[in-house]
């Protein structure tokens, strides 16, 4: 077992919200008041006490439009980001679609809808963030680390992220700039790729995710405001896994923004996103698209640990999380998703992969936690397209309190598409007795030659699992954890070992207190 | 819709001409079921049960609602069709019109009667004002337009601790008098404390004629009661069938439906479970074998109110040809319902390259001490046994028919009336054209 010190650090340097200096002070003391005997009993106590861990809000100085939505606010955020003219009417397009598209209800969640004309679609800190790389980070904080014990070089190389920091829908900072250039690879704000690369962006986005898609992504194609860009050239194998930190900071804002990754031919990369917001009473939105293309045999492994705020114990607030994920898979190209969803009021979410390539593969693992009134209706999409095409679906959703967890799946086997191959497995564990666990899974074959297996279980945790675990000393909060750990383990080896080791602790907070 | 303004616009006729109610609380129901369809009209493939399957291609004949019934059919036209010729209940409709002669009803210590009958007998009127119409639910805009509708069908009223000695068939056969049919026939059956039933339901039209059946059917079990249910649907080409199950249990009871489904235009199942005890266990199992341009569509929901009952859900199927095979299966589990044991599996065989599979199980639960688990696979024939039996010099096509036939047996295992499982058997021989030696 790691030690929990080096945890902690990777966590916050992971997440290099270096805006927010003030909040890694304060939990730097935390760490060095305890010195090293620090035990799980006391992180469980400070986990209860604590709730939302990220809850914080930082007071950056920022410019926010008024609120509402029209064409005229549309050239407004196009304007201030200094847009080429296809971009303006790109965004025009996709406005003039949404107003005539209805608000989804088809999926398995209530809530109040919200008013898109309450909405501010335009927030950004006014000061650039002070830390452009590591080298320029506050040198006490550089001290705290060596009294831990680890430099921060070592961190660099032990975590190895490249971050690319996107507060309230701008992009803050993005670093390893340098080592990233030196490869060819482009990894920057999408409003900075907009102005340095058009014609990458104007050949690939909409492609994927098209404007008309959903309401959602028709709203965020108007709308975004920023997100991050990713190209990675021929043949390249992207040396460290690149990260996107997301979180909304300002009131009354929705956060829109829009991620697009380009893997060329034979490339290879790990992309990694995480998202915070601050705790609040009212509720946010956030409605992001994600569009993925895998050239022929590139390989792209994107993986989410999505902690925005869920609400407090009585389902007030919360963020509205409803996002269009979907990559494309070329010629023998494999996409792979990892996502472990503990936030958020209500999530809508699908990351699909279209596997339209020979050979292609999507993967699709995913652990989705709820807790007090938190709902989520998550799922993936898998559409074969092309011959000898393979997709494998694993997802645990666990329901404590009086949460609601969905997993809605399509497994789609095209006319044409030969001797394809799918296995999903969805797997729900309850806790208590006022959650609920869902499964609707679509499978709609239109080939001979396909092979389709879909299995789904729902139990609880079995009480000789919990008796033997007591029976040996470990007591019953503790033994939950250990048990939806080892449940979940299937889709947590999926992660980045430093992932992994975040999204196990976020696990264990957000079941806090579901033990009847 | 024209097919809708014909049925909206010669309700009330019928109901002066035809229906001739003398029971208010009937009459109540029957116009309330009239509003609900008159607003809900068909269902169409935008709402989500009815994704999969259209019923505009139904929609656009001229259908004779009310036949006039008095075409007469030689029984050895439809002994065929009969499982036993002598020995079991029989209710036979002819164009949707009873037929006394083909008939063999009973009155006496339990009824296999006519629904006609029974909503006009005084005797009767307890059991129909409670059941009649309770069972079903209200909003669903095909069970309204039966219920508004309604006028004949089986009638089945097994008193407590009885059990009939031997099985009823329900037939129904269209003529081809009327050039195009549409059907609506309503079977209640009430089976009450500790009693039994077996009972088998038939649709079969005789000549090639659009037909439509859209049929209700409503179940209660009683406490400890047991009922079989086999429904029979391998019909021409050119018919099809809209049937609605819903399936009433109180505690203890064992009901267990088994649909083979082996022909048709369009055929859909509604199969709804609704345990209201405790302790009850539900079994519903189907074999789909289809081929040309036939669909099925299988929609079923087990409703676990109760805790400590058993669910038990197999469905097989078998596409060839440009044939679509449905299966929707949905288990509710309420929060009440603690150790619930849920099971669902649905397995496909795609043997042509044009033939669909679309298939949506879903668990939907609440409550968390239950064991709920749900499996579905979609493929081909296993190669190796296919080439295993070519090369001990058995031809393809019969090794083909062998293995299918392997493949559906767990299914028809649960068969236990013995000259019908010889039947379906035979029938799915017939499918794959080769003789397997069970006519023998």
């Amino acid at each position: 077992m790691i030690p929990f010190q080096i945890d902690i650090s990777l966590v916050n340097l992971r997440n290099n919200d270096y805006s927010n200096y003030s909040y890694y002070c304060w939990r730097i003391q935390e760490i060095k008041g305890q010195k090293m005997a620090y035990t799980e009993k006391e992180l469980q106590e400070k986990l209860e006490t604590q709730e939302y861990q990220y809850g914080f809000y930082t007071d950056i100085e920022s410019e926010t439009f008024d609120k509402g939505l029209s064409e005229e606010v549309i050239r407004k955020i196009s304007a201030r980001k200094e847009e080429p003219p296809w971009m303006v009417d790109w965004r025009l397009r996709a406005f003039r679609t949404w107003t005539k598209m209805k608000e989804p209800n088809w999926a398995n969640v209530q809530y109040q809808k919200p008013d898109f004309q309450d909405i501010s679609y335009y927030s950004a800190p006014k000061k650039k963030s002070k830390y452009k790389s590591l080298d320029e980070v506050d040198p006490e904080l550089l001290e705290t680390f060596k009294k831990l014990g680890i430099s921060l070089e070592e961190q660099k190389r032990l975590t190895g992220v490249a971050v690319d920091v996107v507060v309230d829908s701008v992009s803050v900072a993005t670093t390893f700039k340098k080592t990233l250039e030196e490869k060819g690879i482009i990894f920057c704000s999408i409003s900075e790729a907009i102005q340095k690369y058009p014609e990458l962006v104007k050949k690939y986005i909409g492609t994927v995710v098209p404007q008309r898609d959903n309401f959602y992504a028709a709203l965020n194609s108007a709308v975004f405001t920023d997100g991050s860009f990713c190209y990675i050239p021929k043949g390249v194998r992207c040396p460290m896994e690149l990260s996107t930190y997301f979180r909304i900071n300002q009131a009354g804002t929705g956060q829109f923004e829009r991620t697009l990754v380009i893997a060329d031919k034979g490339s290879y990369v790990s992309y990694l996103e995480g998202c915070t917001a601050p705790a609040r009473d009212e509720n946010q939105l956030h409605a992001a698209v994600v569009e993925l293309i895998a050239l022929e045999d590139a390989e792209i492994k994107y993986s989410t640990v999505q902690n925005w705020f869920p609400g407090d114990k009585e389902g007030h607030g919360g963020v509205f999380n409803f996002v269009t994920k979907r990559g494309l898979c070329h010629r023998r190209a494999k996409i792979s998703w990892t996502q472990v969803e503990t936030g958020s009021a209500i999530t809508w979410k699908y990351p699909s992969c279209i596997l339209k390539g020979d050979y292609s593969i999507g993967e699709f693992y995913s652990i989705a936690v709820t807790n007090n009134h938190q709902q989520a209706d998550t799922g993936t999409k898998m559409v074969h397209l092309g011959n000898n095409t393979r997709s494998t679906i694993i997802s645990k959703g666990v329901s404590a309190g009086k949460s609601q967890n969905s997993y809605r799946g399509l497994v789609q086997i095209s006319p044409r598409a030969q001797n394809t191959r799918n296995f999903s497995q969805c797997d729900s564990l309850l806790m208590g007795n006022n959650c609920g666990a869902h499964t609707f899974p679509y499978i709609e074959s239109k080939n001979s030659s396909a092979q389709i297996e879909h299995e789904a279980t729902t139990s609880k945790i079995g009480e000789e699992q919990l008796f033997y675990c007591n029976q040996r000393g470990i007591d019953t909060e503790k033994a939950i954890a250990l048990i939806v750990n080892g449940f979940s383990s299937e889709v947590l080896k999926k992660l980045p070992m430093e992932f992994a080791v975040e999204a196990r602790k976020l696990l264990e907070i957000s079941l806090e207190g579901s033990v009847g | 819709m024209e097919f809708k303004e014909k049925l909206l616009s010669s309700f009330f006729a019928l109901q002066e001409a035809v229906l001739l109610d003398d029971n208010p609380l009937i009459e109540d129901r029957r116009n309330q079921a009239f509003k609900t369809f008159e607003e809900k009209g068909f269902p169409t493939r935008q709402q989500e049960a009815w994704k999969y399957t259209s019923l505009s291609p139904l929609l656009s004949e001229d259908y004779v609602i009310f036949p006039s019934g008095d075409v007469g059919i030689h029984p050895n036209d439809v002994k065929k069709y009969f499982l036993y010729e002598m020995d079991t209940y029989k209710i036979v409709f002819i164009d949707g019109v009873y037929s006394p002669f083909l008939s063999n009803t009973h009155h006496d210590g339990f009824d296999v009667n006519l629904f006609s009958v029974a909503l006009n007998q005084k005797q009767h009127r307890r059991t129909i004002d409670t059941y009649f119409n309770t069972i079903a639910p209200s909003g669903e805009p095909l069970v309204a337009l039966n219920t508004a509708y309604a006028h004949e069908g089986a009638y089945i009223y097994i008193p407590k601790n009885k059990a009939p000695q031997s099985p009823i068939e329900i037939l129904h056969f269209s003529s081809g008098d009327s050039p195009a049919l549409w059907l609506q026939p309503r079977n209640l059956i009430v089976v009450e404390q500790g009693s039994e039933a077996q009972i088998i339901e038939r649709h079969q039209s005789l000549v090639e004629h659009p037909v439509v059946t859209n049929s209700v059917t409503e179940i209660y079990a009683g406490k400890n009661a047991s009922i079989e249910y086999y429904k029979i649907q391998d019909d021409l080409d050119s018919a099809s069938l809209i049937d609605s199950t819903f399936i009433h249990q109180e505690t203890h009871s064992h009901v267990s439906v088994h649909t083979s489904s082996l022909g048709g235009k369009i055929i859909r199942n509604n199969l709804n479970f609704h345990q209201a005890g405790k302790a009850i266990n539900s079994t519903l199992k189907g074999i789909t074998v289809l081929e040309g341009n036939q669909h099925v569509d299988h929609s079923t929901l087990v409703h676990h109110a109760q805790p400590h009952c058993e669910s038990h859900q197999d469905y097989k199927g078998i596409f060839r040809g440009s044939s679509q095979g449905v299966f929707n299966g949905k288990i509710l589990v309420d929060r009440m319902a603690q150790k619930t044991n849920a099971f669902q599996q649905n397995n496909n065989i795609i043997l042509s390259d044009k033939a669909v599979c679309n298939a949506k199980p879903q668990l939907e639960i609440f409550a968390d001490d239950v064991r709920c688990s749900h499996g579905c696979t979609v493929g081909q024939l296993d190669q190796n046994a296919l080439f295993y039996a070519q090369s001990r010099g058995i031809p393809i096509k019969e090794a083909e028919a062998l293995l299918t036939y392997a493949f559906a047996n767990n299914v028809l295992e649960s068969v236990s009336i013995p000259f019908l499982k010889k039947h379906i058997s035979l029938q799915i021989a017939s499918k794959f054209g080769v003789e397997m030696g069970f006519g023998v």
